[in-house]
């Protein structure tokens, strides 16, 4: 140590720290430093990022602020990530009309699967935020239908109704149908919230819970379902059915007993 | 000849064996005596008529389906897991009822066809039962000497929406488990006594494990019994009264044109209910009603929009969801007004137009029996009247689907629910001056057909040019049908003094008696018929015109 400290104020002993100092730090970036494919798919994102900006600034920006910040006329989307992106787009909500109801309907998606995923890929680099879900978590592979079905009656069916037929909120807002939405969709609206829906994270319902849901919601209303009764009369219980009843019960009943009365035997006339 | 012999031999020592059967009974129930005395009961011909028969067919129809449908129904509460064969709700717990009612609609031949059936049925009988009384109480009918059916026949209304609720509820799903739910909390916002009523009604806390097997009694026993018993007063009453009828040529007060029972009748009105059942078998065939699995098992820590109850409930429904939530709370207790004065309107409704032929023949003063049935335009405020009360029920009928009015239309669910809250006061207000104006008009127009005869469409031109439609007579018929109705005189207030010079105290309804009958049969409230002078003054003057 005497030695060292003899020669501490040796005029090259700065260029030594230095050079030991880089050495150091280069030595350890060496170390961490990703390989070269994982450099690959940065460029790769970065560039799906600067693309996803480039759309961004054309189709969203008017509305979200041209950073995302958001403005009076829409909110913030950092940290939304990119599960809210590819629901909000992919079911053709975003980008809204400029006349808004009172809440974005579902309509003609605008934007191709590539593009949704750019703008994800930018919205997702604001903030973290949960991302796309495979589809290894919303497949139908080791559902619980039932159990699907009886957390589905637990927190969803107050505002989407037994089998997700859909039904009104305050003000003109609705909770949307379920019929036939994209599983991948049903699972980023449970996770992300959008609109007026809560958001269910997997702290709330985990990642199996939103399978069974999603299962149960294929089994019970989709293209494919049986209905053993006959016609599902719309699946809102006793109002369609009242109205069925009166129209086609009562209805063809009383043209029965119009025709029953019309056809009388008359005397003969003499 | 040993054949004619042997026949002749035949017939008078042995009488055929329907004779000898019908013979047999007579002797012992006496039915010769009944059957000369109804057989040949007379039914005008209506179709209108016929509406009584579509609410007892269809009552018919829900007793031997809900028999069939007891074979299978276990009222029961005990919590069993499901494991029969609808997929989507195996493994899961629920109570006995439920299972039992799946296993219905799944596993039992027929099953599904049968409950559906009931459930139509019973969707029909009271949709029915509500036209049926309407007719009933648009051509005044009710007057006397119908009074009392028309309590039997209300009444069978009134319980049959509460067979209609109990039965909605015994499958225990998540659905009629949210109207239960509805209903105990209407009985809990009765003061002081709602939470005794509820605890006593559900054997402890809701939903406890009773009252499945409680409303079974009373949906399958109970309340049928009484209705049947009341059916069958009600048909009772129909014979003895004799049917009435529409006005018309050869038709009085003292007999009734129509059919016999035996044989027309009774072979029109055996056709009819195979038609009636046909009809519900047909729409029960096609579609579902109550897909209770669709619903899933009763959890009180469920529930999903769009519960309703069925249609015949709805207006109470309404009048729930548009009541503002007021309460007051005072020394520790609440009393929930948002509640309580829906469920004291409830009786109201029905209540209202229950007492209205005695509202009526209050007004009238008219003790004579009739048989002739009003058109309803020459009974204004009556129809006016009735037009009210439906329109207060359709528009608590909206209320209490506000959620599917928003849904459907694109309406906001606030702006419904205040549109009801004003229409509930003001609708009925304009539907009775619209339909008195409508009737008004109306009686115009048959006044004016009965002077100037039918509008013909041939448009005449006169030698110097003027144009004029031809307007034909009416026949005889036609005349004395338009004509036949009578009307009242407005009530005038006595003389206040009486021969003797002493003065007489009017009473305080008597005086609103006549106030009312002014207003029911003023100049303001009907338009005096052509008299025969009239007619004929016409008639023999300068022709058509």
């Amino acid at each position: 140590m005497k030695k060292l400290s003899a020669r501490r104020r040796h005029p090259l002993a700065a260029v030594v720290v230095l050079l030991l100092a880089l050495a150091a730090t280069g030595g350890l970036y060496a170390f961490v430093a990703p390989t070269g494919k994982a450099q690959a798919e940065e460029t790769a994102q970065s560039l799906a990022i600067d693309e996803g900006k480039k759309l961004y600034a054309v189709g969203c920006a008017s509305c979200h602020g041209t950073g995302g910040q958001g403005t009076s006329d829409g909110p913030s989307l950092v940290g939304v990530g990119a599960a809210a992106v590819d629901f909000q787009v992919g079911t053709g909500r975003m980008p809204a009309a400029t006349s808004q109801g009172a809440q974005a309907p579902k309509k003609k998606v605008v934007y191709t699967q590539a593009e949704i995923d750019q703008l994800a890929a930018y919205i997702a680099s604001l903030g973290a935020g949960p991302n796309i879900p495979t589809e290894a978590e919303y497949g139908p592979e080791g559902a619980d239908i039932a159990k699907g079905g009886e957390l589905f009656r637990t927190n969803c069916a107050q505002c989407h109704n037994f089998t997700g037929k859909g039904g009104a909120l305050t003000h003109g807002k609705y909770a949307p149908a379920l019929d036939d939405v994209d599983p991948k969709h049903i699972y980023e609206a449970m996770q992300t919230g959008p609109q007026n829906m809560p958001s269910f994270p997997d702290t709330i319902l985990s990642e199996q819970n939103k399978k069974d849901i999603i299962a149960y919601l294929d089994a019970v209303n989709s293209d494919d379902t049986e209905n053993p009764g006959g016609l599902e009369l719309g699946g809102l219980g006793p109002v369609s059915e009242g109205l069925f009843a009166w129209v086609f019960g009562l209805g063809a009943l009383i043209a029965v007993a119009v025709w029953v009365a019309a056809r009388t035997a008359k005397a003969k006339k003499s | 000849m040993s054949t004619t012999e042997t026949t002749e031999s035949r017939s008078r020592g042995k009488a055929p064996a329907g004779e000898r059967v019908a013979d047999w009974a007579d002797g012992r129930l006496g039915i010769y005596g009944l059957a000369k005395a109804n057989m040949r009961k007379i039914f005008p011909d209506h179709w209108s008529f016929m509406l009584g028969e579509v609410c007892l067919y269809s009552f018919i129809i829900i007793i031997l389906t809900g028999v069939y449908l007891t074979l299978f129904f276990h009222p029961s509460m005990n919590e069993v897991e499901y494991h029969g064969s609808y997929v989507p709700l195996q493994g899961q717990l629920m109570s006995e009822a439920f299972s039992s009612t799946l296993h219905i609609s799944f596993d039992v031949r027929g099953g599904l066809l049968i409950r559906q059936i009931h459930h139509w049925a019973a969707l029909v009988f009271l949709a029915g039962m509500f036209v049926h009384m309407m007719r009933v109480f648009f051509t005044g009918a009710f007057r006397k000497p119908r009074e009392i059916n028309w309590l039997f026949g209300f009444l069978l209304f009134v319980l049959g929406m509460f067979t209609g609720f109990t039965g909605y509820s015994l499958p225990d799903d998540l659905l009629s488990g949210t109207g239960v739910r509805f209903m105990e909390g209407a009985i809990l916002s009765v003061p002081i006594v709602g939470t005794y009523l509820s605890f006593f009604l559900f054997g402890g806390e809701f939903p406890g494990g009773d009252f499945v097997a409680r409303f079974y009694s009373v949906h399958i026993l109970l309340l049928p019994g009484i209705m049947l018993g009341l059916v069958v007063g009600h048909l009772i009453l129909v014979v003895y009264h004799k049917h009435t009828q529409y006005a018309g040529p050869g038709k009085t007060n003292k007999n009734v044109i129509g059919m016999p029972l035996m044989p027309v009748y009774m072979a029109k009105a055996g056709g009819f209910f195979f038609l009636v059942f046909g009809v519900i078998a047909a729409i029960s065939a096609i579609a579902t009603i109550n897909p209770i699995w669709a619903m899933g098992p009763y959890r009180p820590d469920q529930v999903s929009t769009g519960a309703q109850p069925d249609w015949y409930m709805g207006f109470s429904e309404g009048l729930i969801r548009v009541m503002p939530g007021w309460e007051i709370n005072f020394w520790g207790h609440t009393l929930v007004l948002g509640v309580f004065i829906p469920l004291m309107i409830f009786p109201l409704v029905l209540v209202a137009i229950a007492v209205y032929p005695f509202i009526e023949s209050w007004v009238t003063g008219d003790k004579r029996e009739h048989h002739i049935l009003d058109r309803p335009r020459n009974a204004p405020t009556r129809t006016a009247f009735g037009v009210a009360w439906m329109t207060w029920y359709f528009v608590l009928l909206i209320g209490g689907g506000n959620d599917l009015w928003a849904t459907h239309f694109h309406l906001s669910i606030n702006a419904i629910t205040w549109f009801v809250r004003i229409a509930f006061f003001v609708g009925p207000v304009l539907a009775f001056v619209i339909t008195k104006r409508i009737c008004l008009g109306l009686q115009r127009r048959d006044k004016d057909k009965v002077l100037h005869g039918r509008e013909s469409g041939i448009i005449k031109r006169l030698p110097h040019g003027e144009f004029i439609e031809v307007h034909e007579p009416l026949s005889q018929e036609q005349l004395h049908t338009l004509t036949a109705h009578e009307q009242y005189k407005p009530a005038e207030i006595g003389p206040l003094v009486d021969e003797n010079g002493v003065e007489r105290k009017v009473k305080g309804s008597e005086k609103l008696r006549v106030k009312l009958s002014k207003a029911y049969y003023g100049e303001e409230s009907q338009i005096p018929k052509p008299t025969v002078e009239e007619y004929k003054e016409i008639t023999s003057g300068h022709g058509h015109h």
